[in-house]
């Protein structure tokens, strides 16, 4: 069959720079160089290049630099170069396509139509380099009154389990199997050393991280992957994921060929088997089978753990969270449709689920007018890109947000969006250990931590105009947002003012 | 709490909400390693987690997710179960002495659970199985729809018949059949034979394991020579073909 598919990149090399020394054949695990072998220039297969920009950030010489494939479109606005290429793809191998990272499709990015305030002449603007600024949240549920013997200066009832973080800021959930050991351990001494959590994934906890247990969540999803009594109460908290950004309404899939010894250990499943998530957790067809799920964690780990459910940003994400409120959930995740993945089906990714502004902002409103927002906390994920966003999440309602593609571009990772081939050349997602071992955990967890230094320094920055004090004052503060070129319906639905107004 | 001998407690769980009656469990198992229910009232959760060495005998009807994430204890219930019995479970054993609900042995990764009657909707669904651990659930009934359902490992007997879609997305292990599909109900990627010579040792173990717990109350599973058919992937890779790469 004529094989349709043309290369994405085009490869430049600048001839006079090259020095022949081949690194760039020896770096690329997806075969786009060749060394020639009579001591010649690398030969050069744009068709596999991928765009990971290993090559051109290692090439000693600085001699090359990838370019998009330069074949113009018909100009058509509908048959895009991209939607036939699709096509083509398709009818050549009758699948599924698959696609990985957060979908790029132009959709509106409602963070960038979302402006901060700061105080002018009232209520004046805080130093943060002179004032005390607290970035630390808690997560879990609170009593609806809190009892106190004010003889003895006690809380008569014990308190639901609380997750203290030293900054509004976790790590998503990237299972081992998904990511990379070493790109896990970076997370897991980056979450250590930061005062907050990173979350294991459903691929099970690898025993290398239970030193760090104490800073990761466990995720239980469909396949039930690694889940046993051990896992449960070794970790800080548990969160069930019901569905994910990337992918709302379809489960996970594993491959086999990522199915390696170490993951098989950890999955508890044989090695080179597919590890499959269905898309339902067949206990849970209900609210009430939810919080029979939920439940059945606490009673595990002796209601000593905060239980978080993880749902995507749907249609109805706020009628569903009101219901997973009523859960005994002490944590609501939700996670909108720009948030990464390692391999969804591309049409899903593409076009399934709905923006993480308008869910968060909608599942805040609808818990306040309810009554219930304070017995649950929310935490907000899927493309919190900078500082900005987190403090745009928070003003929106979430007590803290998680992040993963952010953390994964502070290793290395440039978006190339291959995650599912296994190939990634920065060793981060692929269980490969000629490329696992490029990525040292220490070295990326420094890179991690110096990102979410900086984010925290900025964020006191911006709460410090805002005249704010505390992550607390902050939360739910929607006037502290102003929109700008957003339609009514759009700023209904944020709950903010226009900007001028 | 009637300590009855040394080493056995019977406690009463009435009406009580599972919360209370899962502590007054834990607390009699802490204090004994084997601990009588003497009525169960629907009660969920009872024997979560259950440890080696524990037991638990229960009269009544427990709850749903009777033995979730059990490592290594023992239930043993004088009714029936409901759903979820032996949900994510480690290790261990369970025996019924009657029925269960649906979704029996979720996720189940270790142990054993033995059925004497029926169960309902998706029993053994996504079964699993890692070295030594290799889970098996026992049927002495009838089966409702979905049985096996993304089953990944380990072992189901039926003795009764099959609903309808069984091994819906099996990868892995094997269900053995005393009455055998209709050409047409084998789904797509499952095979359907009569039993191999390797088999039937496994079978064996399984079937005197069913009739050691219920020999005196019906009749028998036997013949693991002949009379059993044996369904299992024909790919542990069932969906690598369905992407475009």
């Amino acid at each position: 069959m004529m094989d349709c598919v043309l290369p994405r990149y085009k490869v430049l090399r600048d001839a006079d720079l090259c020095s022949g020394c081949g690194l760039c054949a020896r770096t690329c695990a997806n075969g786009v160089y060749r060394l020639a072998k009579d001591g010649g220039l690398p030969s050069i297969e744009p068709a596999r290049c991928v765009n990971c920009q290993r090559c051109v950030v290692t090439c000693p010489a600085r001699a090359l630099a990838i370019v998009r494939w330069p074949q113009a479109g018909t100009g058509s606005a509908n048959w895009t170069l991209e939607a036939m290429q699709d096509i083509a793809k398709q009818a050549q191998t009758g699948g599924v396509l698959l696609a990985s990272m957060g979908t790029p499709s132009p959709y509106p990015i409602y963070w960038d139509h979302l402006l901060l305030n700061a105080s002018q002449v009232t209520n004046p603007s805080i130093d943060p380099l002179r004032e005390p600024m607290e970035t630390r949240v808690f997560l879990g549920s609170s009593p609806e009154a809190l009892k106190v013997n004010e003889r003895q200066q006690q809380v008569v009832e014990p308190l639901p389990p609380q997750l203290k973080l030293d900054m509004p800021i976790m790590f998503s959930a990237m299972s081992f199997g998904s990511i990379s050991l070493n790109a896990q351990k970076a997370l897991a001494l980056a979450a250590r050393e930061l005062g907050t959590f990173f979350n294991v994934g459903e691929g099970g906890m690898h025993r290398d991280l239970e030193p760090f247990a104490d800073c990761a969540f466990a995720q239980v999803a469909s396949g039930r992957f690694g889940v046993d009594p051990h896992y449960l109460n070794t970790a800080a908290a548990i969160e069930v994921k019901i569905g994910q950004g990337a992918k709302p309404g379809i489960g996970g899939h594993l491959p086999g060929e990522k199915t390696s010894a170490e993951v098989s250990r950890t999955r508890m499943i044989p090695e080179g088997s597919d590890a499959i998530s269905p898309a339902p957790h067949h206990d849970i067809y209900s609210i009430e089978d939810l919080r029979q799920l939920v439940f059945s964690i606490k009673e595990a780990t002796g209601y000593r753990k905060p239980v978080a459910v993880k749902i995507a940003a749907v249609h109805n994400a706020a009628a569903i969270a009101s219901g997973m409120a009523r859960t005994g959930a002490d944590i609501i995740v939700v996670d909108g449709f720009r948030g990464g993945t390692g391999a969804a089906p591309k049409r899903i990714r593409d076009a399934v689920g709905i923006p993480v502004e308008l869910a968060l902002a909608a599942i805040d409103q609808r818990l306040r007018d309810e009554g219930i927002r304070s017995t649950v906390s929310l935490v907000a994920s899927g493309s919190v890109r900078n500082s900005a966003d987190v403090v745009r999440a928070i003003a929106l309602g979430a007590d803290a947000v998680s992040i993963g593609s952010a953390a994964l571009i502070a290793m290395g990772c440039h978006q190339c969006g291959d995650c599912s081939s296994g190939r990634c050349n920065w060793g981060i997602a692929t269980q490969r250990p000629a490329l696992t071992e490029r990525l040292d955990p220490q070295a990326a967890a420094e890179r991690v931590v110096n990102l979410l230094r900086a984010w925290t320094c900025e964020l006191q920055e911006m709460m410090g105009g805002m005249g704010i004090n505390a992550v607390d004052s902050l939360r739910g503060n929607r006037l502290m947002l102003r929109g700008v070129g957003l339609n009514e319906k759009e700023l209904e639905i944020l709950g903010v003012k226009h900007a001028g107004e | 709490m009637l300590v009855a001998e040394a080493k056995r407690i019977e406690v009463d769980l009435g009406l009580s909400h599972f919360k209370e009656a899962n502590e007054q469990v834990r607390a009699a198992l802490a204090q004994a390693d084997e601990v009588v229910v003497a009525s169960a009232n629907a009660q969920r959760y009872l024997g979560c987690a259950l440890a080696a060495g524990k037991r638990l005998e229960i009269h009544g009807t427990p709850g749903n997710d009777m033995g979730c994430y059990m490592d290594g204890g023992a239930i043993e219930v004088f009714g029936n179960g409901q759903d979820q019995v032996g949900n994510t479970m480690n290790g261990g054993t369970i025996v019924i002495h009657g029925r269960c609900g649906d979704a029996a042995g979720y996720g189940l990764r270790g142990g054993t659970i033995l059925v004497r009657g029926d169960c309902g909707w998706r029993a053994g669904i996504h079964m699993k199985q890692y070295e030594q651990k290799r889970p098996a659930i026992v049927i002495g009934g009838d089966a409702g729809a979905f049985l096996g359902e993304y089953m990944a490992g380990g072992a189901i007997v039926l003795g009764g018949r099959a609903g309808s879609y069984v091994a819906s997305g099996m990868h892995g292990g094997i269900i053995y059949l005393r009455h055998p599909l209709a050409a047409e109900e084998v789904p797509e990627g499952v095979v359907q034979s009569p039993l191999g010579e390797e088999d039937k040792g496994l079978l064996a173990g399984l079937l005197a394991a069913y009739n050691g717990a219920f020999g005196r109350e019906g009749p028998s599973l036997d013949g693991a020579d002949e009379g059993w058919w044996c369904l299992r992937p024909a790919s542990a890779r069932p969906y690598g073909g369905l992407y475009a790469s």
